[in-house]
């Protein structure tokens, strides 16, 4: 039993409040709770508020913006929601797919889409009890001043962990936050920092209602690889988006050749990577054995998996390469369009 | 002051309960040291293993990661809360196929394997209910028979939800 030291709880029932209730020093949002109990328990963090987004009916609303050509997705939606919702199904089937990979159909029933992108980093250091932890004195995230993972580093180096962030950034989603000073949005490919101990870039006080998807502008095809010993419930040890813009137009006249690669992988250190993708594979089709390896030779070469997540770095790199290329022979187009 | 206990209101297997709580006691605290429905049980206490597994507004939930403050106004259903008089046919069928050796993650099963029941209300196949108890952990079974109990209490669920949607003037009624 892990019992977590005592605080006070509020349970507003609008953004307005919740903003308001969290501008108090010492005050944390909770919304499924999924990763902020066990950080509580395991006493990485100590708020003497938490702000509980459960009764924010505003937070659990999926628009379809045809006019800002975008998907509003409510933060406090869970993932199990989501997974069914057809706006997110058909459009974004990689973002679909990999909500439906996060831990267990109990803890996707509680877990929302704004604790993902929230999800604190994670590192075999220090996803451990206090007891456990106090044995090897602590490290830069918890109470100590080395890192185990890179011994004469400054820098906390823990894995981003969340599955949704690779997908989202891939798709270049967007999120807006608000806080008592006002609004503002935020690119998620801006929001995170390579320092593991503080990766989010949201200022203190700072609520996010809303992850905003653009929608696709033409033919699109996606793919999330995602790898961890037990399919059921683990975090990702290898975690990589893939998206391919493909040209309008008919067959043999440049009709579905790539017009655009966008691939980041997440799992390596505290900030998602995007991974450059050679020029050549432009024009080229996505089905081509070719062009799949120069994919996953690419991702190959720019991810270096770190010893901060369980399994040998050298294996987790290895299958980067190999599901990455498997990954690009089953690319995932969205139901709602007729095979060409 | 931090911590003070607060008066919380919600629904236990159909009744509705009030109870005096901390606001860090997590749902698993207040069922079993509270409530005394110790049918729901505790093991990593961090999301791993689903023997907290309860159902909170008809969908499972991990008890262990729940305030019990968030399950204010709510309905919420244990294992006490599941079958009566007679065994629900999950729990017939978890029985009749042996399918429990020390019995500790069962509770968990049972009501992760309800909710698939109810809400697919047709026979369901191995695959399907291995999904479904993805977040339930047997230490001890090989999981073979469980699979094997709940696809045998899908085809006996699913005639019961078949005779219970008969239009109403239909049938013998
Ligand atoms: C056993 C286990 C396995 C897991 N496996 C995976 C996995 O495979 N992949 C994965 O991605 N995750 C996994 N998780 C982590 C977690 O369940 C998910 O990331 C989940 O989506 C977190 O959402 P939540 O609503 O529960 O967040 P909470 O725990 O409520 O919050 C998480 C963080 O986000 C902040 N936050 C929440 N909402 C907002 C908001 N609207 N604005 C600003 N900040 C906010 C909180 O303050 C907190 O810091 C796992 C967890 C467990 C226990
Ligand atoms: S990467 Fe280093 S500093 Fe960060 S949690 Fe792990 S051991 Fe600690
Ligand atoms: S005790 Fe809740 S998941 Fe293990
Ligand atoms: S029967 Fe012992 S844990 Fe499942």
């Amino acid at each position: 039993m892990l019992p977590m030291a005592s605080f006070d709880v509020v349970s507003p029932e609008t953004v307005e409040d919740a903003v308001r209730a969290l501008a108090a020093p010492g005050a944390r949002l909770l919304a499924g709770g999924t990763d902020l109990l066990p950080t509580l328990k395991r006493r990485l963090t100590a708020p003497s508020r938490l702000v509980s987004l459960h009764r924010v009916a505003e937070l659990r609303e999926v628009r379809v913006d045809e006019e800002a050509r975008m998907v509003r997705i409510g933060a406090g939606m869970t993932l199990a929601r989501l997974i069914r919702e057809p706006a997110v199904a058909t459009r974004f089937p990689s973002l679909a797919h990999a909500l439906g990979t996060v831990a267990s159909p109990q803890i996707r029933n509680s877990a929302t889409l704004g604790g993902n992108v929230h999800l604190d980093t994670r590192c075999r250091y220090v996803d451990q009890s206090a007891f456990w932890r106090e044995s090897l004195g602590g490290c830069l995230k918890s109470d100590g001043d080395t890192c185990h993972v890179v011994p004469k580093g400054k820098r906390c180096v823990a894995a981003l962990s969340a599955d949704s962030v690779p997908v989202l950034v891939a798709l270049g989603a967007s999120l807006r936050l608000v806080s008592a000073e006002g609004e503002r949005i935020v690119p998620l490919e801006e929001y995170y920092s390579s320092d593991g101990v503080r990766h989010i870039g949201a200022a203190p006080g700072e609520l996010c209602t809303e992850v905003q998807v653009p929608m696709a502008n033409g033919l699109r095809r996606t793919a999330y690889v995602k790898w961890r010993p037990r399919a059921s419930i683990d975090f990702p040890l290898v975690s990589v988006a893939l998206r391919f813009d493909l040209q309008d137009g008919e067959d043999g006249e440049g009709g579905g050749a790539i017009a655009a690669a966008h691939v980041v992988a997440g799992a390596l250190a505290a900030k998602p990577r995007r991974i450059r993708i050679p020029e050549a594979v432009i024009g080229r089709r996505v089905d081509e054995a070719e062009v799949a390896t120069m994919v996953a030779d690419a991702a190959f070469a720019q991810c270096k998996p770190l010893p901060n997540l369980p399994y040998d770095p050298d294996y987790r790199r290895k299958l980067t390469r190999v599901l990455t290329r498997r990954a690009m022979a089953n690319l995932l187009r969205p139901p709602a369009e007729r095979p060409r | 002051m931090s911590g003070q206990s607060v008066l919380l209101s919600m629904r236990v297997n159909d009744a509705v309960v009030e109870v005096a709580v901390k606001p860090h006691h997590t749902l698993l605290d207040v069922l079993r040291d509270r409530l005394d429905l110790t049918g729901t049980k505790q093991g990593c206490d961090t999301g791993d293993c689903g023997v907290c597994t309860v159902q909170l507004d008809g969908e499972p939930v991990l008890s262990c990661l729940v305030l019990a403050i968030q399950a204010e106004g709510r309905e919420v259903r244990t294992i006490e809360g599941i079958g009566g008089a007679e065994p629900h046919p999950v729990q017939d069928a978890l029985d009749r196929h042996d399918a429990a050796q020390c019995g500790y993650c069962m509770p968990g099963i049972v009501l992760s394997a309800e909710h698939l029941l109810r809400t697919t209300g047709r026979e369901v196949d191995r695959e399907e209910v291995a999904q479904a108890l993805a977040g339930n952990l047997c230490r001890c079974t090989g999981y073979v028979k469980i699979l094997d109990a709940v696809v045998d209490a899908s085809q006996i669920t699913a005639k019961d939800t078949a005779k219970d949607s008969t239009p109403p003037g239909s049938g013998s009624t």
